[in-house]
């Protein structure tokens, strides 16, 4: 019966609870919608960023990543790859990389690259390349003057599949080297840049044509659960002798590191901004409420109704609201994201600014519980805490100034 | 025996600058089963006086007790269940919850005093029954006349035998053919369930009903009539 009075008082004035269930509605869809875009946007930028040629965690010797040059390989791969085979979990897939700056020309065209020498079968298992070619073939285990372009590359260079590539970069010795490579295919990546600046051939193209043995400059891990790197990265780092250094994905690529903060802090502002809109409203409308109704509060008072029992119905009149208005607005931000899951959001008409911030082109909600649960959670019990000044208020009156009241 | 007693009442309002001397020292005794009236004109005291018996509001001196609670002992809390189990309540108007139909009206009370839900319909109905509103159960308070209304009120305030019902004007709002229709109930009750109504009244025809007539003057006792004797 009380829940029974409780939902007849909400539906005294059904303007004002149709007002306050849009407002519940409303905030709880943007949150939750909202934070399903921030996620899939920053899952798909770090998958995107790890695919492409970051993996979960690198290894390299530890000057690399100051001075990327060739001095700064590693000599004896073999030594940390019996240690990776130890270490890492089952699932866990390596690759070595000869990675070097290089300048790439034609008769046409001329611009620095990165070089990448790459073993193609372990390589398909780690990055993107081996899934990116769409036009031509892969690189093949023996194909000493094969190179993969992207397409943006091919276009700058206004070349094609079949033609041939020089490259030129400083070889162990401190020459200049050079080798003409013959583009047998070409690679889409999901940003452009990507396209433009990665060239691919054998890692033993590369170690002959730069005249560095068996040398590599890192080696690439893509553990069974990608993002999670600092484990292994710790077990790896103290397996290794010291003239090695392991970094996870978070330390290769800090500027992702970083917008995913921001991506995190913008979710928890929004979250703020839509629950203080939200609570003035709930206020307001039930304090409404309330003194609308001061001569009946007096009465339950007379009747030998205790100041409790009256916050506890106030408060449960602002429960059956609140809700009501977080199942509709679950429902109605579950619909939006299952149906933009779907089809995406385009991003490609801003595509120059958000490939600049490293956004992927079309984002897809992602829906995570605990960012579900944490905005029903704050919508449910901060809105819960602030009926409870209207609450108060009600078991306040004194019956007698109440029953005065008309 | 006594169920209500005051003793030297005073109550006292604030209206701006200005001490409104609502009750100025009422001494009283009221005797299980009576059927007393509070007569006087509008402004004398009786709501004041009606309230401070209920436990509504703490007088400014002076001591209430009803059933044998001293008042001055009591938290509001423990005032507020001796309301609940003991006192009944009828208003002059807007006596009941708008959103609960007639019988729901009747109930609630029990639900606070945590009677069953069978028992509370059972008896819920059983008093709408007596009251001559059998076929009213599920009307909302707006679907009723102002004379079915006070019927429900007196209904609520009887249900669960309280020692004490305190009606304040309850037949003001109602014309005279209705107003002695429910008096003559109210009389009914107090002969049939022995309970003890205090109600008030400026209108002579209403005091006629009394069996004691307690006339209140500028907040005093001005004469006080037992009809029995
Ligand atoms: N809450 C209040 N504030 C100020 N004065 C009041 C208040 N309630 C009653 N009074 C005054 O006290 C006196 C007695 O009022 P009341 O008990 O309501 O009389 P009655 O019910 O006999 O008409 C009146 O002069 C009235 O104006
Ligand atoms: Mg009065």
């Amino acid at each position: 019966m009380h829940f029974q009075l409780a939902w007849r008082n909400i539906w005294r004035n059904p303007r004002r609870t149709a007002v306050i269930l849009i407002a519940v509605v409303i905030g709880v869809w943007s949150m939750v919608f909202l934070g399903a875009l921030m996620v899939g946007v920053s899952d798909q930028m770090v998958r995107n960023s790890i695919a492409t040629l970051t993996g979960s965690l690198q290894i390299h010797s530890p000057g690399y990543r100051a001075d990327p040059v060739i001095d700064h390989s590693m000599d004896h791969p073999e030594e940390v790859i019996s240690v990776l085979k130890k270490t890492l979990p089952v699932g866990a897939e390596w690759a070595s990389r000869v990675r070097v700056h290089a300048v790439a020309s034609n008769a046409r065209h001329s611009s620095g690259v990165t070089l990448v020498g790459i073993d193609p079968a372990r390589e398909a298992a780690v990055s993107f390349i081996g899934g990116a070619v769409d036009e031509g073939r892969y690189l093949d285990a023996e194909d000493p003057y094969g190179i993969l372009v992207g397409r943006a590359l091919l276009e700058n260079y206004e070349t094609r599949s079949g033609h041939k590539l020089v490259l030129m970069s400083e070889d162990a010795a401190g020459e200049i080297a050079s080798r003409a490579f013959r583009i047998v295919g070409v690679y889409t990546a999901e940003l452009a840049a990507t396209e433009k600046q990665f060239v691919f051939v054998t890692k033993a193209a590369a170690q002959e044509m730069l005249g560095m043995g068996d040398a590599v400059s890192e080696i690439a891990v893509l553990l069974p659960n990608p993002t999670a790197g600092d484990d292994s990265a710790a077990a790896l780092q103290s397996a290794l002798p010291e003239q090695y250094a392991v970094h996870t994905w978070r330390e290769l690529l800090p500027l992702v590191e970083a917008y995913l903060e921001i991506n995190r802090k913008s979710v928890a502002i929004w979250y703020f901004v839509v629950f203080i809109a939200m609570g003035f409203g709930i206020v307001n409308t039930m304090l409404m409420a309330v003194y609308e109704r001061i001569r009946e509060f007096g009465l339950l008072k007379a009747l030998g109704m205790k100041p409790g029992w009256i916050i506890r119905g106030v408060v449960t009149e602002s429960l059956l609201l609140l809700m009501m208005g977080i199942l509709a607005g679950n429902f109605l931000a579950l619909s939006t994201v299952l149906i933009v899951a779907r089809t995406g959001i385009d991003l490609s008409v801003f595509a120059a600014g958000a490939e600049f911030a490293g956004m992927p082109r079309v984002i897809y909600p992602v829906l995570k519980t605990e960012h579900v649960t944490a905005a029903n959670l704050v919508v449910l019990v901060l809105g819960l805490i602030v009926s409870l000044y209207p609450a108060f208020k009600a078991a306040r009156f004194t019956p007698v100034e109440a029953l005065a009241h008309t | 025996m006594a169920i209500v007693e005051c003793t030297d009442v005073v109550k006292t309002y604030q209206q701006g600058k200005v001490d409104v001397r609502a009750l100025r020292g009422v001494t009283l005794s009221i005797d299980t089963g009576g059927f007393v009236a509070l007569a006087g004109p509008s402004g004398s005291g009786k709501t004041t006086l009606l309230n401070l018996i209920g436990g509504l509001d703490e007088p400014d001196s002076g001591h209430i007790t009803v059933d044998g609670n001293p008042f001055d002992e009591m938290s509001q809390s423990r005032l507020a269940e001796l309301r609940l189990n003991k006192i009944g309540f009828i208003f002059q108007a807007y006596n009941l919850i708008p959103v609960l139909s007639a019988v729901e009206n009747v109930e609630y009370v029990m639900l606070l005093q945590g009677v069953g839900a069978g028992e509370r319909r059972e008896r819920a109905r059983a008093i709408l029954d007596e009251v001559g509103l059998s076929d009213m159960y599920n009307r909302r308070p707006a679907e009723l006349s102002g004379g079915q209304q006070q019927r429900v009120a007196v209904a609520r305030a009887i249900v669960s035998n309280p020692a004490l019902v305190l009606a304040d004007e309850p037949t003001a709002n109602l014309d005279s053919k209705t107003g002695n229709g429910l008096l003559e109930m109210m009389a009914e009750m107090n002969r049939t369930k022995k309970v003890t109504f205090i109600f008030s009244t400026h209108d002579q025809r209403v005091m006629d009903y009394a069996r004691r007539l307690i006339r209140i003057q500028d907040g005093r006792v001005a004469e006080d009539v037992d009809k029995a004797a």
